[in-house]
């Protein structure tokens, strides 16, 4: 101890060569700890230093540059995976990460993928990159599933599409396009929203707010709250929407609600920004999915709409989707494309190609795209399943009359429980069920054998702690 | 480039249009924009002496066959699960041992933090973010001249960018004494980028001692070694020499930090591989330094691509596959000699009087030929021959099928 603190005390002096320093004080700023390296004998700028075992490393260099970079705090979703995995217990359940799970609680590959996969291995297709919009044959084919091939939007082409790496890195292309040609226009998203929306929309230079969404009484939606605070907003602000199966909660509007939201939208001259991860996966129908994001167009707004393909098509960990801008014209399309490019150039240079060919094989190929269809709406149904049956149990072991409903009412992989951060602690401390601070959970991660188990740890949590 | 905000409180309620004035279409990307050019041309006696990627001599795409074995190997694999946010852990362990060498001393000691990126640009600009969170204020020393895309990763991540002299055009070779005068007038703390080997564009590298007087410079100055990498084993057919500029750093006690790609050497372009790495005091450190980077890295994808990271790990974890990628890189590396030789000796043989030495001095894919803007244009017009119009010529592009053609078309717009 009391070596390093006299080395803590050597003063700090920024020596003009490394010579000077063999002889004099080291110069550092601060010392961590200790350690010891060996020099070499190599270098010849040194000859007075002899190649010792062991030589302090305070003598041979410097302190790192980064000294004073302290740890980040973990990922609230993707940490939550971090510590299941590190749990022991055999009653534990990950309801955290938003990945899909079968019955028997196992990570999918869907089928389609599979087959896509083996085609293209059997094809042999070269790495080359792709431009830096991406690959062609994706870019068409997820504009079309987004908005229907027939659209007039598509067919007059007044829309930009920029494969995107998944939905993250699509909403990232739209916020530093945002912060780039409308700096100082706010992005108001809700509340609450996917924790990553803020990081994103921060580390872009957007400002953001928040409008009022989740209303903790019916455990539904603030109607009220949120069409207020959407016309409070400067006009021409931009308005950040789940296109379906809101997450964290699993709570859509209405068709009424969505044209409500729209003439607000209209009245004040905000731009819509579509966050779509879910197409597909929320009710099992893709065109259901994107009723929202389709009604909006064909009432003529420029929007922004970010795709992911990482639920609907389990493509989680290749990275695909897809930065959509609606526009008034062919022009202006062909313009912001060009911009995307020149934010995504130096950003990776050119999205991976893997991910994209998987995407546009499934689409391509009639029979494929009908399998993919079947998979969705058994990985969609599966979910409402579990709803029901979670539902039941809630029902079954509480009899206070509390109105259990928006189980069964919320829609997609998400629910919102509307437990507070110490009870969703207690969920996991004393329950071990793995879920984020925000009450949310993970219906993708839970099966019909533990909707019991995690009833009663619902019921408890719920009630016995404050 | 933008101008002033979209009148935002005076658009008319129900009006649609007043976003948009301020965005111009772009203008093409000076390296991609080639190919896009090339691709457009339907002459038949068209080459592409652009884009950076490896052609055989039938000048057509290669796919290493270890990696088509190492696709087979993974093949079915039942898993699509997200990465964690710094990447595939194997994946970085084995990068970073091809870096800095297998029993390292960082590597052993851990103090090496290390994160999956999007291939080089991935890497750089994670780098790039990096400093500017932590050293705000401090600068980034580009050479000139250098891969365009390194202006724009640290202009957009808003680091105060300064240039160093680096190629010398009388002598078509290093300015040493310039880039040396340069960097003495760095501030202390500021942040030079480095080439690790084949200097994009001009092919021109320092020699070893060159490499230790900038290292001597860099610890009495204290300025921080960043090593883009992208060309290992690629430059001269041997991994561990073209790392030797890192070595020599390393041995002198830098704490430097690398981007790495594999999309050169081990043909990956399209799949976005890459590995930064940053060497620190101790193993806190290093997980402290790491769990930043994740979380710049998180709000700009979440988390990287698995399939090249996988293919990568499968070919650097098993000893026959990557004996054979050591096989491959080699055969690559040595076409590419060749046909610096050839171009080379067709230029002398039809008897120009410009020096032409450099072709063969120059290592890795480019060659940085001297031609002016107007002879690259002349090229383009009359010979459909394509490269960026800083005369850098990609020799992956150059085969034994059109070299004859190539220095023919260099000739007559030189002479």
């Amino acid at each position: 101890m009391a070596t390093s603190m006299a080395l803590n005390e050597i003063a700090v002096s920024s020596a003009s060569s490394v010579a000077s320093k063999m002889s004099s004080k080291p110069a550092m700023k601060k010392f961590v700890g200790f350690h010891t390296v060996a020099l070499s004998t190599k270098n010849a700028s040194f000859p007075s230093v002899k190649c010792a075992a062991k030589v302090n490393m305070a003598v041979a260099v410097d302190v790192s540059r980064f000294e004073n970079v302290s740890m980040a705090p973990p990922d609230p979703i993707l940490g939550v995976s971090e510590a299941f995995k590190a749990d022991t217990d055999a009653t534990k359940l990950n309801l955290g990460v938003g990945a899909y799970r079968t019955e028997d609680l196992q990570p999918y590959v869907l089928k389609v993928v599979n087959k896509a996969e083996q085609l293209m291995l059997e094809r042999g297709e070269n790495k080359e990159y792709l431009p830096i919009e991406g690959l062609a044959a994706f870019n068409k084919a997820t504009a079309e599933l987004l908005l229907g091939a027939d659209n007039p939007v598509i067919k007059n082409g007044q829309i930009a599409t920029v494969q995107g790496l998944s939905g993250t890195g699509s909403l990232r292309l739209g916020a530093a396009f945002i912060a780039r040609y409308f700096p100082g226009v706010k992005v108001l998203i809700s509340s609450p929203t996917w924790g990553n929306h803020k990081n994103i929309l921060s580390d872009a230079g957007v400002p953001w707010s928040e409008y009022r969404y989740f209303d903790p009484q019916t455990v539904g939606l603030d109607f009220k709250g949120m069409i207020e605070d959407i016309k409070a907003a400067p006009n021409g602000s931009v308005i950040l929407l789940h296109g379906c199966a809101h997450n964290p909660t699993g709570i859509d509007p209405t068709p009424e609600q969505w044209e409500a939201i729209a003439d607000v939208l209209e009245e004040k001259g905000h731009m819509p920004f579509f966050d779509v991860a879910y197409q597909g996966f929320a009710s099992g129908s893709l065109d259901d999915d994107a009723s929202s994001v389709r009604k909006f167009a064909s009432r003529g707004f420029e929007m922004f709409v970010a795709q992911s393909y990482s639920k609907n098509l389990g493509l989680y960990a290749e990275r695909i989707g897809a930065i959509n801008v609606i526009l008034p014209t062919a022009d202006l399309a062909a313009r912001v494309k060009s911009q995307l490019k020149r934010l995504a150039r130096p950003m990776y240079s050119n999205p991976p190609v893997h991910g994209a060919r998987i995407v546009a094989n499934v689409v391509g190929d009639s029979v494929l795209f009908d399998e993919w269809r079947a998979e969705m709406q058994m990985m969609a149904g599966r979910i409402k399943g579990v709803r029901q049956k979670l539902y039941e149990a809630l029902l079954s072991k509480d009899k206070s009359g509390k109105d259990w409903s928006f189980i069964l009412k919320q829609i997609g992989m998400f629910s919102f429980t509307g437990l507070t951060k110490s009870q969703s602690d207690n969920m996991t401390d004393k329950w071990h069920v793995y879920m984020t601070k925000d009450g949310r959970i993970s219906l993708a991660g839970l099966n019909l054998a533990k909707c019991d188990y995690l009833a009663d740890a619902i019921i408890d949590s719920y009630y016995n702690v404050k | 480039m933008s101008t002033a905000a979209a009148p935002a409180s005076s658009v008319p309620a129900g009006a649609r249009s007043g976003w948009w004035e301020a965005v111009q279409p772009a203008a093409r990307d000076p390296i991609l924009g080639v190919t896009e050019a090339f691709l457009a041309d339907s002459d038949p006696k068209k080459v592409n002496v652009g884009v950076g990627a490896y052609r055989n001599d039938e000048g057509k795409p290669v796919v290493l066959e270890c990696v088509r074995k190492a696709e087979q190997i993974i093949a079915g694999k039942q898993n699509m699960e997200y990465l964690p946010m710094g990447g595939l852990v194997k994946f970085n362990d084995l990068s970073v041992k091809l870096a800095y060498g297998d029993t390292a001393p960082v590597l052993e000691e851990k103090r090496v933090a290390a994160v999956q990126t999007l291939s080089g640009t991935g890497a750089c600009r994670l780098f790039a973010d990096f400093q500017k969170r932590f050293k705000p204020d401090s600068r980034i020393y580009i050479p000139v001249p250098t891969w365009a895309n390194h202006h724009n990763i640290w202009r957009d991540a808003r680091v105060e960018a300064h240039t160093f002299r680096y190629y010398k055009p009388s002598t078509r070779g290093l300015d040493f004494e310039g880039l040396m005068e340069d960097l003495k007038k760095a501030p202390e703390g500021s942040f030079v980028l480095l080439h690790a080997c084949a200097h994009n564009p001009t092919g021109v590298d320092p020699t070893a001692d060159q490499w230790k007087e900038m290292s001597q410079l860099f610890k009495s100055n204290r300025l921080f070694p960043f090593f883009d990498m992208a060309y290992q084993g690629f430059a001269s057919g041997d991994t561990v020499r073209d790392a030797q500029a890192i070595r020599i750093f390393m041995e002198d006690g830098h704490q430097l930090a690398c981007a790495q790609s594999f999309a050169k050497n081990m043909g990956l372009y399209g799949q976005r591989v890459g590995c930064l790495s940053v060497v620190c005091d101790n193993s806190q450190q290093a997980v402290n330094v790491k769990s930043q980077l994740q979380q710049i890295a998180r709000p700009m994808y979440s988390n990287p691509p698995l399939h090249g990271a996988q293919i990568v790990t499968t070919v650097l974890s098993d000893p026959e596959l990557k004996e054979q990628w050591y096989k491959e890189v080699k055969v690559m590396a040595d076409r590419i000699i060749g046909m610096r030789e050839a171009l080379k000796s067709n230029l002398e043989k039809l008897g120009s009087s410009l020096p032409w030495k450099h072709i063969t001095e120059q290592i890795g894919m480019f060659c940085y030929s001297g031609l002016t803007e107007d002879q690259v244009d002349r090229l383009t017009k009359e010979f459909h021959i394509y490269m960026t119009r800083n005369g850098r010529i990609s020799m992956a592009g150059v085969t034994t099928g059109n070299v004859e053609y190539l220095a023919n078309a260099i000739h007559e717009v030189t002479k």
